[in-house]
């Protein structure tokens, strides 16, 4: 190593590092080479569908031909409030609510399980426990409902062998609850809406306890209060941010879902079982598209909301 | 003696921060050089403006006589050894060592024969199949020494090295640092915020201030001789006497500094015509071992500070007491005129 | 040592929460070796593994399967490269509209997929592109890139800079630097970025159900077969291989993003 300094022989520059070179040198070209291929496809092929569709909306549609001329118009986004349609978005509505409230309801005690009792090989097996069934086949889940609920299926044996048979009869016999089997009953769809989504509930409920340092419990327990205080006092507004990013993916996804609706259920459209048909079937893709406002539009609204209860930092 | 490496007019903005403000300095070839400050002073950019992490706003940075400004760090012939050593986690020690032969086209043979080399310069012979996170703080600094060293650079920059160590350690590689630049007699550029470590191991101190290079010499005259207040107080321990206390003891309003271990407690004797004094209330007596310190508050409000050597063997308990007056004084010969900084 | 132990009804919601959720997956992977031919009756009357081969024999089945990996295998690719490109430019730069490029990656999984289903459809339409598997491909690529992306930015949150810097210092230029340091220190997060995405893109069915035309992935094919009685058996037997390929993948991406503490060199 004691060897005289001498310079070092400049390497002969190649192509490539004559590239390097010129990239050290334009940082800003850098970036842009990194940025162009995901720009191109998100802001070219992806905005320009998305925009494309929302002009679409304002197409008109005519009955007779069926066919779509592109004079533009405004009875699309007005046929939206057409008692019918404004029925289907309704239901579709005040399902994604339910949905959402029921999740976080359910969410709860496992996430503050998960959060506040146990550590090491516990909390992983409950992490992985609900990771599975989230990433595990919406479409296999959904069917595994259908072979639940049917006739004679699993869940009619369970209530069966435990002799509550009148309370499911009763159940079902509510109006707006109920229908005339448990695979045609909007309880039915409740319950599968509420099982697809409830992992992405746990999750970020969970996180957000996480955050929550132990010394905080101990304290409040230590300046008196009960541990009901110290939940609804302490660890619920605390765990708000994380029920509200856990209700966008719970409101959202059932928002857009059309499958369940069409798997398990009564009759009656969703949104999404809407647009299907609307540009299926009927043609009608300026309707479909109008339809696809209303999801856009009511997500745009629940995110603004959310946002301000912590949602975006607890994801 | 040449010039490893030239900083002309050199400015590097950050938005409005000027992180290094018109920096004009040359470091020789061959010496220990440190750049000394407080943090956000300045120290590390100019480390960085020489490896080429960083461009400067202006002005010109020459490296070996060639202007370093557009190069990048992969074209210049300086090394560094970071701060948080940035050992690559997925690679053994020995390849980490001989990473930078490789990216230059050495022949495996060749370069693995110069990196074993290299860990046994910083006597680290048997760890070479170690993955980084398998070593201790002080052997990844030892491996971070050597991958630098192999390259052979013409200067080492040093991003405190040792800022991580604890104190045996950091002592302990001081000497060795120093024992290998001399070795080697490659420049060492060096940035610490330890102004100990910047005096014993350095041929030259640049102290930095608020992006400004306050003052530049041997670590004997920057104690001995500091120009600035800052330089006075930051390197060591200084009475800095200015203002109106400064106009009633030697008629000028012009600073100075006085330091303590230059200083004595007075008895009730006059003081002659070399010595100039100045009286307080005694606040606190620290004894160090070596030394003992008083601290005195002045009728301004100012500290002041006496160090006394201990050269005493019995246990004679000291001569006054807290909230006692004082008086303490020193020969003119011992003080230092600053001049305020602009 | 905790002080106070959760009550009995927290533990039964806790775990009886786990049954819940695991519960159709176990039926799932019973009623594949249903001896039953029809109807869903349980307890099931006896166990089987007869399925299985007549499942893999029908070529309406192996077509979907082989249709629904190219797609997945495909627009897997794509998100690898164009989710690493992202993530690349993301990290550590400011620049105008970085969080619109955020945002716009994280649009196809914000929005429901049949808006993204949709306006692809008349995209297409518009350009004069027939569906098939190119557009099943592009409308996955879509909404997968932003999972690479996930991974790979964390990955680049986790990676010490200094690590880039002493690559370079030491004499590598870009292209060295990525493929000897970033490209290793990158490897598990691109795997389990492609994993996921693969699960994702294999499972699909919303945004397909709009851009596959008549072609048929394996979702789709279960879905159609929802409506046919007789197939129950081989539903079943296709059914649990669909949760097996969604369900392994995840299970090793957690394993390989896990940690993490073998990519931190210093010791901060």
């Amino acid at each position: 190593m004691a060897t005289p300094v001498t310079a070092q022989p400049r390497e002969q520059a190649g192509p490539v590092r004559r590239f390097a070179d010129l990239l050290y040198r334009k940082p800003t070209l850098y970036l842009s080479l990194l940025l162009i291929p995901p720009l191109l496809w998100f802001g070219v092929i992806y905005l320009g569908s998305l925009l494309g569709l929302l002009w679409q909306s304002f197409y008109t549609f005519d009955d007779f031909s069926m066919t779509v001329t592109p004079t533009l118009t405004l009875d699309n986004l007005r046929a939206l409030f057409q008692p019918a349609n404004f029925d289907i978005i309704l239901r579709t509505l005040s399902m994604a609510v339910a949905v959402s409230v029921a999740s976080a309801l359910l969410a709860f005690p496992i996430a503050f399980y998960m959060a506040l009792h146990t550590s090491g090989r516990t909390k992983a097996f409950f992490y992985i426990a609900v990771m599975l069934p989230m990433w595990a086949s919406y479409i296999v889940k959904a069917y595994a409902w259908t072979l639940l609920l049917a006739q004679g299926g699993v869940a009619q044996w369970f209530i069966d062998q435990l002799g509550l048979r009148f309370l499911l009869e009763s159940l079902l016999a509510i109006p707006g609850v109920g229908g005339s089997t448990l695979s045609t009953s909007h309880l039915g769809r409740f319950l599968v809406f509420v099982y697809i989504w409830l992992p992405f509930m746990i999750l970020p409920i969970q996180a957000a306890l996480e955050r929550l340092p132990r010394s905080l419990l101990q304290a409040s327990a230590d300046l008196g209060a009960r541990p009901a205080q110290t939940l609804r006092l302490v660890i619920l507004p605390l765990a708000i941010p994380g029920i509200a990013a856990g209700s966008i993916f719970t409101f959202c996804l059932t928002l857009g879902d059309f499958i369940v609706p069409l798997l398990v259920g009564p009759p009656g459209f969703f949104i999404g079982n809407m647009v299907y048909a609307q540009q299926g079937s009927i043609g009608n893709l300026p309707m479909a598209a109008a339809f696809t406002l209303v999801p856009i539009v009511l997500v745009a609204l629940y995110l603004s909301v959310v946002k301000r209860l912590g949602a975006f930092d607890a994801l | 003696m040449s010039v490893a490496v030239q900083f002309t007019e050199v400015s590097r903005l950050y938005g409005q921060v000027r992180a290094v403000d018109q920096l004009t300095l040359d470091i020789r070839d061959g010496e220990f050089f440190s750049l000394l400050g407080p943090s956000g002073s300045g120290k590390t950019t100019c480390l960085r403006l020489i490896a080429g992490f960083e461009q400067p706003s202006s002005g010109s940075i020459r490296i070996q006589g060639v202007e370093a400004a557009g190069l990048p760090p992969y074209r210049r012939d300086v090394n560094t050894v970071f701060q948080d050593y940035a050992l690559f986690p997925h690679m053994k020690v020995l390849d980490n060592v001989a990473y930078g032969l490789k990216v230059k086209g050495v022949a495996k043979a060749e370069r693995l024969a110069r990196a074993r080399e290299a860990l046994s310069l910083v006597a680290l012979d048997g760890f070479a199949e170690r993955r980084p996170s398998q070593l201790s703080g002080g052997q990844r600094q030892r491996v971070a020494l050597a991958r630098a060293l192999v390259n052979r650079p013409r200067v080492l920059l040093l991003d405190e090295p040792l800022g991580a160590l604890d104190l045996k350690l950091r002592e302990q590689m001081q000497g060795e640092l120093k024992k290998l630049q001399r070795q080697l007699g490659i420049t060492f550029v060096f940035v610490t915020h330890d102004q100990g470590e910047a005096l014993s191991m350095s041929d030259r101190v640049a102290v930095f201030n608020q992006g400004r290079l306050e003052q530049l010499d041997t670590p004997r005259n920057l104690y001995l001789q500091p120009a600035t207040p800052f330089v006075a107080e930051f390197v060591g321990t200084s009475n800095v006497i200015r203002g109106e206390l400064a106009r009633q003891l030697c008629g000028s309003t012009q600073p100075f500094s006085i330091r303590p271990e230059h200083a004595r407690l007075a008895g009730s004797e006059p003081a002659s015509a070399e010595e100039l004094q100045i009286s307080g209330q005694l606040q606190d007596i620290q004894y160090l071992g070596a030394a003992t310190r008083f601290e005195l508050r002045l009728d301004n409000g100012q500290n002041f500070t006496v160090s006394q050597p201990n050269t005493h063997w019995s246990l004679d308990a000291p001569p006054v007491l807290p909230g006692q007056r004082v008086s303490a004084r020193w020969p003119r010969a011992a003080m230092v005129p600053l001049r305020e900084a602009p | 040592m905790r002080s106070d132990r959760p009550s009995l009804g927290l533990r039964l919601a806790a775990w009886g929460g786990l049954l819940f959720l695991h519960f159709p997956i176990l039926i799932i992977g019973l009623y594949a070796f249903n001896t039953e031919t029809a109807g869903f009756s349980f307890p099931p009357k006896g166990l089987t593994l007869h399925w299985f081969g007549v499942a893999f024999a029908r070529h309406d089945v192996l077509q979907a399967i082989s249709l629904s990996l190219q797609v997945a295998a495909l627009a897997t690719l794509i998100a690898l490269l164009l989710g690493t490109l992202a993530a690349a430019a993301l990290w550590r730069r400011d620049f105008f509209g970085k969080e619109s490029v955020s945002l716009l990656l994280i649009l196809p999984i914000a929005l429901p997929g049949i808006v993204t289903g949709l306006a692809l459809l008349s995209a297409f339409k518009r350009f004069g592109i027939e569906p098939g598997i190119l557009t099943i491909v592009i409308g996955h690529a879509t909404f997968c890139v932003v999972i690479v992306y996930n991974n790979v930015i964390a990955r680049f949150r986790r990676t010490q800079y200094s690590l880039i810097e002493a690559s370079m210092d030491l004499g590598a230029d870009g292209w060295q630097t990525f493929r000897y340091i970033v490209l290793p220190n990158l490897g598990s997060a691109l795997l389990a970025g492609g994993m996921l995405a693969f699960a994702l893109s294999f499972d699909e069915i919303i945004v397909t159900t709009f851009t596959a035309g008549h072609e048929r992935t394996l979702p789709l094919w279960l879905l159609n077969q929802l409506s046919r009685p007789r197939d129950v058996p081989i539903t079943n037997v296709v059914a649990l291989l669909v949760m097996l390929v969604t369900m392994l993948p995840i299970l090793a991406a957690y394993y390989l993003t896990r940690g993490g503490d073998e990519v931190a060199g210093g010791d901060k």
